[in-house]
């Protein structure tokens, strides 16, 4: 079972690099929003360094959010979903191991672009540290929270809206407690580790629970 | 004998399952419950503006908090019956379980609305803002998004029974937010007051201002369930009359070939 989750994942993660469209647009989308924000807010740079931290996050959650629909989308449309369904892995960890391929192929380059992009916002030397570590944490729960969504409207025409109108309030504690932990090390006297630590407790919760939800969502939709 | 002991442990909601009966057990029930409703609506009316006495800071804005709670209240219960009903619906696949998930999430969603705006009104005169990104007020917003997304989900799937698992799941997932509703003003520094009802240590107001409160609860609450086996019955009465067309369909496509 252990190597049949290794292949999924391993298998996964070449497709998303063959085909490398959506890790592409996904940076794209990233850069575009955290560029567009200053030329509408103005260029004053104490501004921007106080909002940078909520400004990366968000960016990076819609970034995210556009690209989880394709986490089941591919698979479930010629058939090969079923197949995976039908194998020796149970559908849980089919959903985690996809969810996991997610989070390499995508979070992790988005979490990588962070600190370059956070550059353009001005963000304190001191904060680049905890804006890694933080978003590092976080973005498996943004994968693992975006397979129930995806799990859930496979298969809907204008699955990618509802989508978002899911999964969004979903992805509210994550976004909170990011954010204020990278704001901890930047003002403040609130300390680092509280907001980080629940940070983890939320991701870790994700990545058990998630997969059922989404295997859930999946044995409904694949029947 | 042996027939009636087992209609016995048939069970109450075995018993409901088929909806000719819960048809005639909500006509049984919604008249009284009308009335019930009315009734402590008005007791509960009379009693916030004639007996209740204005608060020493706040004067009369205070009994917005008459409304105020019982909408709250009453938005998360609104959650906590759809939470129970898709239990129901997924664990035991009763057949009115996805009647009554799918009815009460608009009512949920009014009362939250309501909550939300009556606050907003409160607010603006006792805090000097109409809101705050503090946990509570943030938390009851998700809670709104929560009722949309339900909402939304119903409507984009047409089969009846996919869309109610598919709901059902969903709800399931955002339960997880009645919790941080319920203990976010004790959790964080929140500009929203503490928990002054329930909480260990009982009611921290006084009874000439908490039972007014409670008897409009009670009254929301009386309405909130009329509103919701209202809905039911005419969801029942909306799936008979689709079953009824596909019939004519399926016997006038039969009768021509």
């Amino acid at each position: 079972m252990i190597a049949a989750f290794r292949t999924l994942v391993a298998r996964d993660l070449r497709l998303a690099l063959r085909e490398g469209g959506a890790i592409s647009t996904a940076l794209g989308f990233y850069l575009i929003v955290v560029s567009i924000l200053p030329l509408g807010l103005g260029p004053d740079l104490n501004l921007l360094a106080r909002i940078a931290p909520g400004v990366l996050w968000v960016a990076l959650l819609l970034a995210a959010l556009l690209s989880v629909d394709r986490i089941f989308h591919d698979d479930h449309a010629d058939g090969t979903l079923e197949l995976i369904a039908l194998g020796p892995l149970p559908l849980e960890l089919v959903a985690a191991a996809k969810a996991l391929a997610h989070w390499i192929a995508i979070g992790v380059p988005l979490t990588l672009a962070a600190p370059v992009l956070a550059l353009l916002l001005n963000l304190p030397t001191n904060a680049f540290g905890a804006l890694l570590l933080t978003m590092i944490t976080g973005t498996p729960a943004i994968s693992f929270l975006g397979s129930i969504g995806a799990a859930l409207t496979l298969g809907l025409r204008r699955g990618g809206l509802l989508l978002a109108l899911l999964i969004l309030p979903l992805y509210v504690p994550v976004l909170v407690f990011g954010v204020s932990a990278v704001n901890a090390v930047i003002t403040g006297p609130a300390p680092f580790l509280p907001s980080w630590a629940i940070l983890c407790a939320i991701t870790l919760a994700t990545l058990v629970l998630a997969p059922l939800a989404a295997a859930a969502a999946l044995r409904l939709n694949l029947q | 004998m042996t027939t009636a002991t087992a209609e016995q442990r048939a069970g109450f909601f075995n018993r409901l399952a088929n909806p000719t009966r819960f048809m005639g057990l909500a006509d049984a029930i919604l008249p009284w419950l009308t009335g019930l409703a009315a009734v402590l609506l008005a007791i509960g009316l009379y009693m916030a503006f004639f007996t209740a006495p204005p608060d020493y800071q706040q004067g009369h804005t205070v009994k917005i908090m008459f409304i105020h709670v019982p909408f709250a209240w009453l938005a998360m219960m609104g959650y906590a019956i759809i939470t129970v009903s898709s239990i129901g619906s997924l664990v035991w696949r009763h057949p009115m379980a996805d009647v009554a998930a799918k009815t009460a999430a608009p009512i949920g969603a009014c009362f939250t609305f309501l909550a939300l705006v009556t606050g907003m009104l409160w607010g603006k005169p006792m805090w000097g803002t109409y809101w705050v990104w503090d946990a509570r007020l943030t938390s009851v917003l998700i809670l709104f998004f929560l009722y949309l997304g339900l909402m939304a989900m119903w409507q984009a799937i047409e089969d009846a029974s996919r869309a109610g698992r598919a709901a059902a799941i969903l709800a399931i997932v955002g339960s997880v937010n009645l919790p941080v509703i319920k203990f976010s003003v004790d959790w964080w520094n929140t500009l929203h007051q503490p928990a002054s009802v329930v909480k260990l240590g009982g009611p921290a107001i006084h009874p000439s201002i908490l039972v007014p409160l409670l008897v409009m609860a009670a009254a929301f609450t009386c309405l909130f369930f009329v509103l919701h086996l209202t809905a039911m019955k005419t969801e029942v009465l909306k799936r008979r009359v689709q079953a009824l067309r596909m019939t004519r369909v399926d016997a006038a496509s039969g009768a021509s070939k």
